[in-house]
């Protein structure tokens, strides 16, 4: 437990860091706003359309495949610390799980779902 | 009061906190930001409970890779990044009173369980959670069979997820 | 002398002594003691960020055939210090339509996220902010913070350019993560424990002799993940502008310049911890914590010379390329190699020490040279394709 609180620590001065360069920045800066200075910024001229762009579907499907590996790799990490113990009884098991998710790469892959276009 | 349930309190404040700022705030982009600090506050829990594998799994899975698909499911859906929907629809009186109900219910079972005034028992020492786990995951007469069938549990959902989501010209 | 031998200790039994002498609980001492030590090193690290603006600026002008900063102070050297007086007293401009509190959140996520790595860095063999027994995932934790902050940057900014940088940053980061997390396994697998301590214990062998594969791929990840030359999506400097960090200028960029510089050091840090044996150098870190520390700083600049090289002579990939290259390339390859390292680990579990390790390293080599057979028959198919609709295009008559 008092590992955590270590890291908690670590949370709160990383966190004070940023936030007091931040602040300092702000209290020693100039403050004079003006609506160009503060306008958006697209090449150095005028913005050109909303700022909106149509959100290309590809990035989600990317999250998505990430987010099933994710939690594969997730699961692996225990099987991983125990290996060198168990013998091969333990690394076919891994090996099948390993296995069962290349298939659903595979799949993916020859779905087309990994192009970006 | 023990330091531990005074920074358990907090916490626990945090995240109810945090969960009720997901369903009121109007963006839904900051109500995605607002779910990030829930599941860091559940994450911080964990850590109390010394589950630390599962505290970092949290961090890494739900704020990593679920948050973060949250947030790309938004942007893909909303025309407008600053979109701001109603906040209660007409049913809403349903709704308040299941929560009242389950919320009595929930009362009831648990104002005759004890737990509320122990502490947890102490962990014996030398206990490795993570190796522990490897040793269930894998061992015959513990949770192999549930850890293959997980895999393709996620397959099914990998499978099901280029089914609905891509969009086949 | 005990103080050469175990500073840490030492220096907070002192402290404990002079807290508890006040009338403090002990409690209360441990936690101040704790909050100072945790204090001391985050300065050190900010100082050393300080410097490696520096050094990044000297060696990619070296790179480029020139001299790089050399008129403030011997050699440049107060340039840093320059450049932190001139971000500080820049303007803190409040854009029209961003989102103030995510704005101004990001840049402090994002350094925060580097910061917190080093908890589990470990520098002497006593010296270890914190032993976590789930060191390797710890680390994917704190990128993932810093991923977030990358959406939050480009999304707060109100600006077409920065959206679309973060989220190519997002999709490269989280697609790389996959291979990075794979190649966290490999160490693990070959030291019996996540935390980076007892892997570094475990290697009286360096790991990149037993998985040299995995070394290389770990270092590809990290410099995806890192966003860095040749997978820089997000700043694709003169393709989109500066990308998520388009509208951040004064110190809130300062922090994600030097967030990234610093994260660029604690991945060279980790390379050598996880591969090369961290602070160990053929006993020498059993002499003196502080040789052990040099030893771990000194391998942490050679892995950061590493990144530096790579990232000023390779050209940016394009961002169908890169995820092609990592999904269909590096993620199928990482678990292959997963799947070799663990068949060949309980194969060779009795073997003696020679046989095990050139076992692992031809293991490596041999799927290493597969892998690049695949991918250059690959190449070969595609270049025909291509040159066989060559001819298609008829030379265009008329125009002068």
């Amino acid at each position: 437990m008092s590992q955590w609180i270590y890291i908690g620590l670590f949370f709160f001065v990383g966190l004070l860091v940023p936030v007091g360069a931040i602040t300092v920045a702000w209290i020693l800066g100039p403050k004079k706003p003006n609506p160009i200075k503060q306008a958006t910024y697209e090449c150095g001229i005028e913005t050109v359309g909303d700022s909106w762009v149509q959100f290309k579907a590809q990035y989600y499907i990317f999250a998505l495949v990430f987010l099933v590996f994710d939690v594969e790799t997730v699961f692996l990490f225990p099987w991983a610390v125990k290996l060198g113990e168990l013998g091969m009884f333990a690394v076919v098991e891994g090996i099948i799980f390993i296995l069962i998710l290349i298939a659903g790469l595979v799949y993916t892959w020859r779905k087309g779902m990994l192009e970006w276009a | 009061m023990t330091a531990e349930q005074i920074i358990f309190l907090l916490v626990a404040l945090f995240t109810l906190g945090s969960g009720f700022m997901v369903v009121t705030t109007g963006n839904l982009v900051h109500a995605a930001l607002w779910l990030v600090a829930t599941l860091f506050g559940v994450a911080i829990v964990f850590a109390l409970l010394n589950a630390g594998f599962l505290a970092v799994v949290q961090v890494v899975v739900y704020i990593g890779a679920i948050a973060i698909l949250f947030i790309f499911a938004v942007m893909l859906t909303r025309k407008d990044m600053r979109d701001q929907g109603p906040q209660m629809n007409r049913g809403w009186w349903v709704g308040a009173l299941i929560a009242v109900l389950v919320f009595a219910g929930l009362f009831f079972l648990l104002q005759g369980w004890n737990g509320l005034s122990r502490t947890a028992a102490a962990i014996p020492a030398g206990f490795d959670a993570v190796a522990e786990l490897g040793n269930a995951l894998v061992s015959p007469d513990a949770f192999v069979l549930p850890f293959e069938v997980a895999s393709v549990l996620l397959v099914a959902a990998l499978v099901g997820a280029v089914y609905v989501a891509f969009n086949r010209k | 002398m005990s103080f050469w031998k175990d500073p840490l200790k030492v220096a907070a039994d002192w402290l404990m002594g002079i807290f508890t002498g006040w009338g403090m609980p002990e409690v209360a001492a441990q936690v101040l003691i704790s909050f100072l030590g945790v204090l001391i090193l985050i300065s050190i690290l900010m100082v050393l960020d300080i410097f490696l603006v520096w050094v990044e600026r000297k060696v990619v002008s070296r790179f480029q055939d020139r001299i790089g900063p050399n008129r403030v102070g011997p050699f440049g050297l107060i340039q840093p210090f320059a450049d932190i007086i001139k971000l500080l007293i820049k303007e803190d401009i409040t854009l029209t339509g961003a989102d103030k509190v995510v704005y101004n959140i990001a840049p402090m996520l994002s350094m925060m996220s580097v910061l917190i790595l080093w908890a589990i860095v470990p520098l002497a063999p006593t010296i270890l902010s914190v032993d976590l027994n789930i060191g390797a995932l710890y680390i994917i934790a704190a990128g993932a913070i810093g991923t977030l902050s990358i959406i939050m940057a480009g999304w707060s900014s109100n600006n077409k350019f920065a959206l679309i940088g973060a989220f190519r940053q997002v999709a490269v980061m989280v697609s790389f993560e996959i291979p990075m997390l794979t190649m966290l396994l490999i160490p693990t697998i070959l030291a019996g424990s996540m935390g980076m301590n007892a892997i570094i214990e475990k290697q009286d062998i360096w790991f990149v002799w037993l998985s040299p594969l995995a070394a290389l791929i770990f270092l590809i990840t990290a410099i995806a993940e890192l966003g860095r030359a040749p997978f820089d999506m997000a700043e694709g400097e003169s393709e989109l502008v500066a990308g998520y960090n388009t509208e951040y200028s004064g110190m809130k960029f300062g922090m994600f310049y030097a967030g990234e510089l610093l994260h660029a050091f604690t991945y060279g840090g980790f390379l050598a911890s996880l591969f090369f044996g961290g602070y160990r150098f053929f006993g020498l870190e059993q002499v003196s914590p502080f040789l052990a520390i040099a030893v771990i700083i000194f391998k942490a600049f050679v892995g950061y010379w590493v990144i530096m090289w790579v990232r000023y002579t390779l050209l940016r990939i394009r961002i169908d390329h890169m995820l092609a290259f990592n999904w269909k390339f590096l993620t199928p390859l990482a678990f292959t190699l997963l799947i070799v390292t663990a068949l060949v680990n309980a194969l060779l579990a009795g073997a003696s020490t020679w046989l095990y390790v050139t076992g692992m390293f031809l293991s490596n080599v041999a799927l290493a040279w597969a892998a690049l057979e695949i991918a250059r028959s690959y190449g070969h198919k595609e270049r025909e394709k291509t040159e066989g609709m060559k001819k298609v295009v008829t030379p265009s008559q008329g125009t002068p």
